[in-house]
């Protein structure tokens, strides 16, 4: 299970509504065991794509620093598929690097936005429940 | 000259788990053969086969990626932070 604070889930949503028609993407900060999201960094999508996205890497970087000087560390990524579902694509699961994250997907499908997060371990998709809290 | 070398939680398995390491060495290939010297489960993680960076890492001397100064043959000096990042994109 994932658990996002209000706060992050909102930005998250936000930040993906207002890179329309591109896709956006950041990563989270928190706590792997149990898996509480606290921070959100949004990145730019160095790939200025509606179907695929790249986080800056500068900006990983920097988040990195910054979720470790508050004792914390990155625990997975977020992007939203604009016309798709909230589901992992192939691209998705080919590059997914870490089977240690939460893959958070942000639907832009329907007026309402979906959040759904996914481990990927070895090319395998396992859908987790997100508890927003 | 011994720099500290940061490793995503992905490689730090091949390193007893530690988030950060020393390593010694004058370029970033002389740090990295020394990595892989002290943590040969890092062989092959970020520079291939060929002698280059793997396409699906990023490096950082303290703020610069490496791909834009010398690559691999990138001086290192004594108290620099070499991080490395997993490429993070998707579709």
């Amino acid at each position: 299970m994932l658990r996002l604070t209000a706060d992050v889930r909102r930005q998250m949503v936000d930040h993906c509504l207002a890179g329309l028609p591109e896709e956006a993407c950041g990563l989270l900060g928190g706590t792997p065991d149990p898996a509480d999201a606290t921070v959100l960094y949004p990145t730019r999508n160095l790939a200025a794509s509606a179907r695929l996205y790249t986080v800056d890497p500068l900006e990983h970087l920097k988040a990195d620093r910054d979720a470790e000087q508050r004792g914390l560390e990155l625990i997975g990524v977020f992007h939203s598929h604009t016309h798709t579902d909230a589901y992992p694509s192939p691209t998705d699961v080919a590059q997914a690097p870490d089977p240690c994250w939460h893959y958070v997907l942000v639907s832009l499908k329907f007026a309402d936005p979906v959040v759904r997060s996914f481990r990927i371990v070895d090319g395998t998709i396992d859908e987790e429940e997100v508890e927003v809290s | 000259m011994p720099v500290e070398v940061r490793l995503p939680t992905v490689l730090r398995q091949h390193a007893g788990g530690q988030a950060s390491v020393k390593a010694n060495g004058e370029t970033l290939e002389d740090v990295f053969v020394d990595l892989v010297r002290q943590f040969p489960g890092l062989a092959g993680q970020v520079v291939t086969e060929d002698g280059a960076l793997h396409k699906f890492v990023n490096v950082y001397r303290n703020d610069d990626d490496v791909r834009y100064l010398d690559k691999l043959a990138t001086k290192v000096a004594d108290g620099d932070v070499i991080s490395i990042l997993p490429a993070v994109a998707g579709g």
